[in-house]
């Protein structure tokens, strides 16, 4: 049981809440309060659109204990259109064939159990191919 | 400065040992390495490890080890960096006896693999990811390998079977060492008809997780017995950097910034020049990383480093020879211990005591030990001595 640790990453699990540099407006996912650009501190709030395209991908067959029973899975870095990167499990790709460049969007999603059965269940981002082709 | 040389080595055979503990494996390993220093005593312990308190259930292992190898009241700490940890370890050792604090340091690295299996081993080594933005996605240590190759063959335009190389030359190398887990060549057919782990990483493109151990001995030249049987190897260089654990916060995933820092510092700290450089025992936990390190080094350029392996450039007889008993594919990864393999398998080529693998008139080793995907970095020179 690791509640305090998954419930005070909620803003990010759910909301993509991150974080913009009021030096330098450089835009930062995941939060670090230091700005990865300028070195400046960086605690404003900002929240991602969601929206971004799969920069790379791979197959997990075996996979950790707790995500051992929705093995295989697709784990992909996604290009946030803001600019910064994250690690994400791709999803609700029925048999589309998924490439390097595809747009894809956040959906929240169930993640992993915390431990036994009665654990708890940590809910977060994933992303699914885009519905609508990005007008930018 | 004062110059820092290794005095003795020793190591176990890599593999899975189910009758060994953690603590056998160490013990073994120092007690060959304080015999061929030719009988010093140690003032100082340090123990490389990477998940001990994971994969053992046990932490402490600095007083553990040193009680265990009756080294009663020295003093004893565990370096942990992940796969770096051993690299990480020597440096510490390296700094203990360049700064005059120390006479004589040992330094051990050591990992238990086999305690545990599967589903748990990915959770433990997923440990050195970012657990709340990478390891909470699912991530494994593979995974985040195969991210890292897919997207450097999408940008390289290599072929499919473009990294056999490295499996190819670690597999011939480890043939002749006795102390390596798979002693057997094999052929490009091998690596292509191999079972996909992480498309588009295969199982020859990664080392085999085992259970192992090896230890330096370190102390001062003057200090070396004089009855010593072996030519003497110095630390000429030693040098080590970090990066962020995740992968997208890297400003570039495809370019190990602390492999070419550390091993820049180094090369520098030991006055040579790259082409003075007779062997690279690079940190092949995946072909992957390879390819980046000597890209990184500059033994290759940007986006070029997977040709070496395949035009065999890396081979004992070839212009930069790399992973020169095995490496990690064929010798096989003990964790912590990693970077004491490599130092230990350098110091064999220095003494000149490389049989069959033996690089002729070897001077200078470069050995670099990788956290994560280096997210740290630990470069160190060897050089024989006259």
């Amino acid at each position: 049981m690791e509640i305090p640790r998954h419930w005070r990453l909620k803003k990010q699990r759910y909301g993509l809440v991150g974080e913009i540099c009021p030096h330098c407006d450089h835009k930062i996912f995941p939060p670090r309060d230091v700005c990865p650009n300028c070195g400046d501190e960086a605690k404003e709030q900002f929240t991602f659109s969601g929206k971004g395209e799969v920069y790379s991908y791979t197959t997990v067959y075996e996979a950790p204990a707790g995500f051992d029973s929705n093995a295989p899975y697709t784990v992909a870095i996604v290009k946030l259109e803001e600019g910064p990167m994250l690690t994400a499990q791709l999803t609700d790709l029925d048999e589309q064939p998924i490439q390097i460049g595809m747009p894809v969007e956040m959906v929240t999603r169930k993640m992993r159990n915390d431990g036994d059965e009665r654990g708890v269940i940590v809910y977060g981002y994933k992303f699914r191919p885009s519905r609508f082709i990005p007008t930018t | 400065m004062t110059e820092v040389v290794i005095a003795g080595i020793g190591q176990t055979q890599i593999g899975e040992h189910w009758e060994l503990s953690l603590r056998n494996l160490a013990v073994d390993a120092i007690q060959a390495a304080l015999r061929d220093s030719g009988g010093l005593k140690p003032q100082a312990l340090f123990v490389g490890n990477m998940l001990a308190p994971n994969l053992s259930n046990q932490a402490h292992l600095g007083a553990l080890i040193a009680e265990y190898a009756g080294l009663h009241g020295i003093e004893a700490v565990t370096v942990e960096a992940s796969g770096a940890s051993g690299g990480a370890a020597l440096r510490q050792g390296y700094l203990a006896i360049a700064s005059g604090m120390a006479d004589v340091a040992l330094v051990v690295g050591v990992e238990k693999f086999t305690d545990k299996i599967g589903a748990d081993v990915e959770e433990s080594t997923a440990t050195e990811n970012d657990a709340d933005f990478e390891s909470i996605h699912g991530l494994t240590i593979t995974a985040q390998a195969a991210l890292v190759m897919k997207r450097y063959m999408y940008e390289n335009k290599v072929p499919e079977n473009g990294f056999a190389g490295f499996a190819l030359t670690a597999h011939a190398n480890g043939v002749a060492n006795k102390n390596a887990a798979f002693r057997k060549a094999i052929k490009a057919e091998t690596y292509a008809k191999a079972e996909m782990v992480s498309e588009p990483l295969k199982i020859f493109d990664m080392a085999p997780h085992l259970d192992g151990a090896a230890a330096v001995v370190l102390t001062r030249r003057e200090l070396i017995p004089s009855d010593c049987q072996h030519p003497p190897v110095k630390i000429a260089g030693s040098a080590a950097s970090s990066d962020t654990l995740a992968l997208h916060d890297r400003k570039d995933m495809l370019y190990f910034d602390t492999a070419q820092i550390s091993a820049g510092k180094a090369i520098k700290q030991a006055g040579i020049v790259l082409d003075q450089i007779n062997f690279f025992e690079y940190h092949d936990i995946f072909s992957i990383y390879a390819a980046l390190q000597l890209e990184a080094v500059g033994f290759a350029v940007r986006g070029q480093g997977w040709k070496l392996a395949e035009e065999g450039v890396i081979g004992l007889k070839g212009r930069i020879p790399c992973a020169t008993m095995g490496g990690m594919k064929a010798r096989g990864f003990a964790g912590g211990a990693a970077g004491l393999y490599q130092a230990v398998e350098a110091v064999t080529q220095l003494r000149g005591h490389a049989g069959a693998n033996q690089i002729a008139g070897a001077k200078f080793g470069l050995i670099q030990s990788l956290g994560g995907p280096a997210s740290t970095a630990v470069s160190h020179i060897l050089a024989g001595m006259e």
